[in-house]
């Protein structure tokens, strides 16, 4: 077991060093020059240019540019963002917990659907209930997430007048930040009406951001099942006489879903790549929209940490599932 | 005594395929919506009665024909500067297919290359090949392309070669893992000792071999290509206006959700059906070429 988790962190440096050199890269070797971008159509004289080269340490040369920056990195320091003169590192945590409720709401809605939905699928294979889950995940999975929220803003804000457009809670409510969640801190604060208004202006982007996970898991789950109820240790449970329900919710699906567990641990991305979306639609303030707001803004020290910590973040939850799945799994670890 | 040789000849392959295919309803279905996509991008200047960048000034945000107000002349209503929507929408599909077969088409013969190197090559450079894969795929695949757009500069061309290179590590995995696990077969050996070449050996003994799961991937990507298109295009990061790409014209119709339905609604729905189209074909092709993967 302990060479399984060497072996997998070892293989997390090397992809690690990838990542920055990445996010380190893109603005420095691809073509185009950060600092005339950054000027905009104004231009700027000779020696204001010079001065901001040296600012941000483009006079040097590269290897001395990506060394300054990986000590920064170990140490936390990721620069300062043009815009806001804030550091990155302090930006992103603080915008951080509104991405996470939002992604935690989707994917307890996508497992909470998801998982019920792919057994019934299962269970009913070829039947009615089978095809129609079956399309309709089908359906959400080709799903452009982008309409599916305006398609939704027309119909629950606009026609019905039920949800609110966007943002986090009304701005009547005022309130310390706690834990950083909105549902958790309304509740704190004691205020009446307060919950309910971040519950609602949670419901649209949650639905939206769920959807492609709930499909990704319905299907996962009910091809899963399906491989499980063809197994011999299944019939030797029916021949034994066993209730069909006890062995579809028992004996069935603790082995089906262990793929469907990996699954949902390789959704992270998606959910992240649904993030940018979703938040920049419902005007979400999370590190979705402050990354495409530092794009629009050409704020290359927020875009270069911002990738570089998201990707960090994609990289551990999945070394967290590997390693989980090694510890569930066996035959994975000797392999 | 009157030999009988009959020879049973093995059906084509193509014949087999279909016969495969045309189990899976859906997959058909799809198959033909594809083709009426493909058919409305090729003909598209016959097909679409107006000028996609035409503009009627008497005629702003008029509804659809069968709603109160809309007229047959615009059979779909127009947008805020007064363009026909169906004469958009039916060009789009141009844009929508050129982004599938152009993503599809790099990152294929990027991936499989890269993915028959790493197969045959000693191990220190499989390592470094797939570590860098590893690398692309910890970035979450549109942010990645959405920072790419933005440093190579927002168009259609660099959305979709930023496209190809975020998709194109699921081939080299693929073709990888192929490769490995069909080196080691006799009729490699074989051609191994009747002295094939290297390249006769990665490209023509075992390329063919490793195709199925490749072009199951290939329908994955045309529709993701054709989603993470539109939504670069939605962010202003893709196509730019006026081009009738169906993101593009999402984005310029968000300012009027609430007044004019029509304008929001058909180009998300183009997108949707024919993601929808491929991917249902997507499922087909996997049942049809994948014995392995029991079909279900």
């Amino acid at each position: 077991m302990l060479n399984f988790l060497l072996s997998r962190l070892l293989t997390f440096i090397p992809t690690f060093i990838g990542v920055t050199l990445i996010s380190f890269s893109f603005i420095r070797v691809l073509p185009g020059d950060p600092i005339i971008v950054m000027a905009g159509e104004r231009g700027m004289s000779e020696e204001r240019y010079a001065e901001l080269r040296a600012q941000f340490g483009f006079d040097q040369p590269i290897f001395s540019q990506y060394w300054d920056y990986m000590t920064g990195v170990l140490q936390g320091d990721l620069g300062t963002s043009f815009v806001t003169k804030k550091p990155v590192f302090d930006e992103f945590f603080a915008l951080f917990p509104a991405t996470l409720e939002l992604s935690l709401c989707a994917i307890t809605l996508a497992i909470l659907l998801g998982i019920p939905a792919g057994i019934i699928a299962a269970i009913n294979r070829g039947k009615f209930f089978d095809r129609a889950l079956m399309s309709s995940a089908l359906v959400g999975y080709s799903m452009p997430i982008f309409w599916w929220a305006l398609l939704m803003i027309i119909v629950f804000s606009g026609w019905l007048g039920w949800t609110p457009v966007s943002g986090r809670i009304s701005l009547m409510f005022f309130f310390d930040d706690v834990t950083g969640f909105m549902l958790i801190d309304s509740l704190l604060s004691g205020q009446a009406g307060a919950f309910k208004s971040a519950a609602s202006h949670l419901i649209l982007p949650t639905i939206v951001l769920a959807t492609i996970p709930l499909a990704v898991i319905a299907r996962q789950t009910r091809s899963a099942m399906l491989e499980v109820l063809g197994e011999d240790y299944i019939r030797t449970a029916r021949a034994k006489g066993l209730p069909p329900s006890r062995i579809t919710y028992v004996h069935a699906l603790r082995n089906a879903l262990i793929p469907v567990i990996t699954v949902i641990g390789l959704l992270v991305g998606t959910l992240l790549a649904g993030a940018i979306l979703t938040e920049t639609i419902f005007s979400w303030p999370g590190i979705g929209k402050w990354m495409v707001d530092s794009i629009y803004r050409r704020d290359y020290p927020v875009v270069q940490g911002g990738l570089m910590l998201i990707a960090v973040m994609v990289m551990v939850v999945n070394l967290t599932v590997d390693v989980l799945y090694g510890l569930i799994n066996p035959k994975i670890r000797k392999s | 005594m009157v030999e009988t040789t009959q020879s049973i000849e093995r059906p084509g392959r193509l014949k087999e395929f279909w016969y495969y295919f045309r189990e899976n309803r859906g997959a058909v279905i799809g198959l033909y919506v594809f083709l009426g996509v493909f058919f409305v991008a090729v003909f598209a200047p016959w097909l679409a009665p107006y000028d996609p960048t035409e503009q009627f000034r008497e005629h702003f945000l008029q509804p659809p024909a069968w709603q109160e107000g809309g007229s047959w002349d615009f059979v779909l209503g127009t947008d805020a500067l007064g363009r026909d929507l169906a004469s958009r929408l039916i060009h789009g599909a141009r844009f929508s297919f050129f982004v599938g077969v152009v993503v599809v088409v790099i990152s294929t013969t990027g991936g499989i290359s890269i993915g028959l190197l790493a197969g045959f090559a000693p191990k220190w450079l499989d390592t470094i090949i797939m570590r860098l894969m590893d690398v692309i795929l910890a970035f979450p695949s549109l942010l990645l392309a959405l920072v790419l757009v933005a440093v190579l500069g927002p168009s259609l061309m660099n959305a979709v070669i930023a496209i190809a290179i975020v998709l194109q590590p699921h081939y080299v995995r693929l073709t990888r893992a192929a490769v490995i696990s069909e080196r080691h077969k006799d009729y490699v050996t074989s051609a191994k000792v009747a002295g094939a070449g290297r390249f006769r050996m990665m490209f023509i003994t075992v390329l063919p071999n490793c195709l199925a799961p490749i072009i199951v991937q290939a329908a994955l990507s045309f529709s993701n290509a054709i989603l993470d298109v539109a939504a670069l295009g939605f962010l202003g990061m893709g196509a730019q206006p006026p081009t009738p790409e169906w993101g593009t014209m999402l984005a310029e119709a968000r300012e009027f959700i609430l007044r004019a339905w029509w304008v929001v609604t058909f180009p998300g729905l183009a997108i949707l059906i024919t993601v929808l189209a491929i991917n249902l074909m997507g499922d087909g092709l996997r049942d049809a070429l994948d014995p392995k993967l029991k079909r279900s």
